[in-house]
């Protein structure tokens, strides 16, 4: 079973108290975009086997959005950390790199 | 190859049947072929399997991970129907019924389809409304579903519990049509029959890169060395998003696990496939007597194939709901397997921004009733670069355009 521990509350809250979100630190585009924008921002994913980056709730919990970094071939979570920025935080890119030394790094 | 029949059994039985021969050839590698599938499961083979007999192209090679049909053509639970409500889906997926009822006899290989008949279940009012639509689309369709009330659903399937606690059954989208058929067997059937057109199925041999000059696809480097192609079609659900980042794209596409179980083989009790939508969960009985239960996904990407937990108890509990006589089965394996989920759940036929390179995959939780439907379609897109009637709606570039084709098409279960 998956467990997240939710970096606003502190609950190490399993994946039947959480809402997924999918992928995340995602470009989000307005009405003025072009088709091929809003079909990057919709609908083209990265889903990578491995290394990735996803957006949680806290559902049954605090009900905070947040964002965990995981291995999806291994189910490995490496952290989760708060939703308000634009990319993942140093420590959790330092964690992945440590235990995974091929990752190619965000992009 | 020698075909199968009654007087092949009583020939071989004087030679104590040591004369049979092998199924289908495991050759090396060539350096070229005119094209290449990646992906020896039933959409792949069948794709193969229709480019030699329906467009005479058999210089193909089907490259293979691991061993042929051993992704999601032998994880599903065999369930085939055509009852969609939305006109590409229901072509496609009746194409790939309409085929399945002859495939014995065109593959000369027992499939095993049984059109033992399929019950959709309604269990609220906005369902009944939504199945009276799809069955009004059908017959505009000429597919042929009815809805019935529930005293025609307790007489197709006796053990039954029309007053579910939660949800009482208020009637079924029945397609008397719909069945199952053995998942293994229409792998294995394909595989043989291509063999036998001299095509090569190349086992163990993973795809690592993807060749282009000049936007043309021109072949791929695998862990057997690199091979020539003129056309490429990559069918390998669960992993199509890596392939495609091998040939430089990206899919609307997340993978995630898909569950399901079976109990231990009991007498016969139900022979009908029965839908339970509504409280997620759908049974049917395998001719060894299991119960074959479809479970639900996970909400998150996953190559693991495994699920989690809480979604067997969800499904479980759902079924003993619906089939109280089941609560005290044992259940004897329980599996899962990496579907490819797209942004509108419905599939991929399509070109790719890459020359030559065609795509077949996004079959969500309800490939195996699509495979020779989706072979079929795929094998004119790759014979004639141009995508039939089949595949046309299903091209990539419709989420771009918002052409979606709005319908949860996988296993008709809201995933």
């Amino acid at each position: 079973m998956l467990i997240l521990e939710c970096p606003y509350c502190g609950v190490k809250a399993d994946e039947t108290e959480l809402a997924p979100g999918y992928e995340a630190h995602l470009k989000r585009f307005g009405p003025s975009s072009s088709p091929e924008e809003f079909e990057a921002y919709m609908f083209a994913r990265k889903n990578p086997k491995g290394v990735h980056f996803e957006r949680w709730r806290h559902a049954y919990g605090c009900g905070k959005w947040f964002l965990a970094a995981r291995d999806t071939a291994t189910l490995e979570v490496f952290g989760t950390y708060p939703a308000q920025v634009g990319e993942p935080p140093a420590e959790i890119i330092a964690k992945i790199k440590a235990k995974r030394p091929d990752w190619k790094g965000f992009k | 190859m020698k075909r199968y029949s009654v007087f092949a059994i009583a020939r071989e039985a004087l030679s104590y049947h040591m004369g049979w021969e092998r199924a289908w050839r495991s050759p090396e590698p060539k350096a070229e072929y005119d094209a290449i599938i990646v992906g020896a499961g039933g959409h792949g083979l069948a794709t193969a399997y229709y480019l030699g007999k329906n467009h005479g192209i058999r210089n193909v090679a089907i490259i293979e991970k691991g061993w042929l049909g051993g992704g999601n053509t032998g994880r599903n639970t065999t369930i085939i129907r055509s009852n969609y409500l939305q006109d590409p889906s229901a072509a496609i997926y009746d194409k790939a019924l309409q085929l399945y009822e002859t495939l014995s006899q065109d593959l000369n290989y027992n499939v095993m389809f049984s059109p033992r008949g399929l019950l959709m279940l309604a269990q609220t009012h906005h369902e009944v409304r939504g199945y009276l639509r799809t069955a009004h689309a059908n017959a505009l369709q000429g597919v042929k579903t009815e809805f019935i009330g529930p005293e025609k659903v307790k007489e197709l399937v006796p053990i039954i519990n029309l007053a579910g606690p939660r949800y009482p059954v208020l009637g079924a989208l029945y397609q008397p049509r719909g069945g199952t058929a053995r998942h293994d067997a229409v792998a294995w059937g394909y595989a043989r029959a291509c063999s036998a057109m001299g095509m090569d199925i190349i086992q163990q041999c993973e795809v690592t890169g993807i060749r282009s000059e000049g936007g043309q696809v021109v072949g791929i480097d695998t862990t057997k060395g690199p091979i020539r192609t003129k056309k490429l079609g990559m069918v390998v659900a669960g992993h199509s998003g890596q392939l495609a980042e091998m040939a430089g794209f990206r899919l609307p596409i997340e993978a995630v696990a898909l569950q399901a179980l079976v109990s231990e083989p009991i007498k016969p009790c139900m022979d009908v496939v029965v839908m339970a939508n509504t409280v997620h969960g759908y049974m049917s009985q395998s001719d060894k007597g299991e119960m074959v239960i479809g479970g639900g996904t996970d909400g998150f990407n996953n190559y693991t194939q495994r699920g989690s937990f809480h979604h067997i108890e969800e499904t479980v509990r759902a079924l003993i709901e619906t089939f109280p006589m089941i609560s005290r089965l044992k259940m004897l394996r329980q599996w899962g397997g990496i579907v490819d989920m797209t942004g509108d759940r419905s599939p991929l036929i399509s070109k790719t921004p890459l020359g030559n390179c065609f795509i077949n995959c996004g079959w969500g939780t309800g490939g195996f009733k699509a495979i020779p439907g989706s072979g079929w379609a795929m094998a004119e897109l790759m014979a004639k670069g141009e995508p039939g009637p089949l595949a046309e709606a299903f091209n990539m570039w419709r989420f771009k355009e918002g052409q979606f084709i709005d319908e949860s098409v996988a296993a008709g279960v809201a995933h």
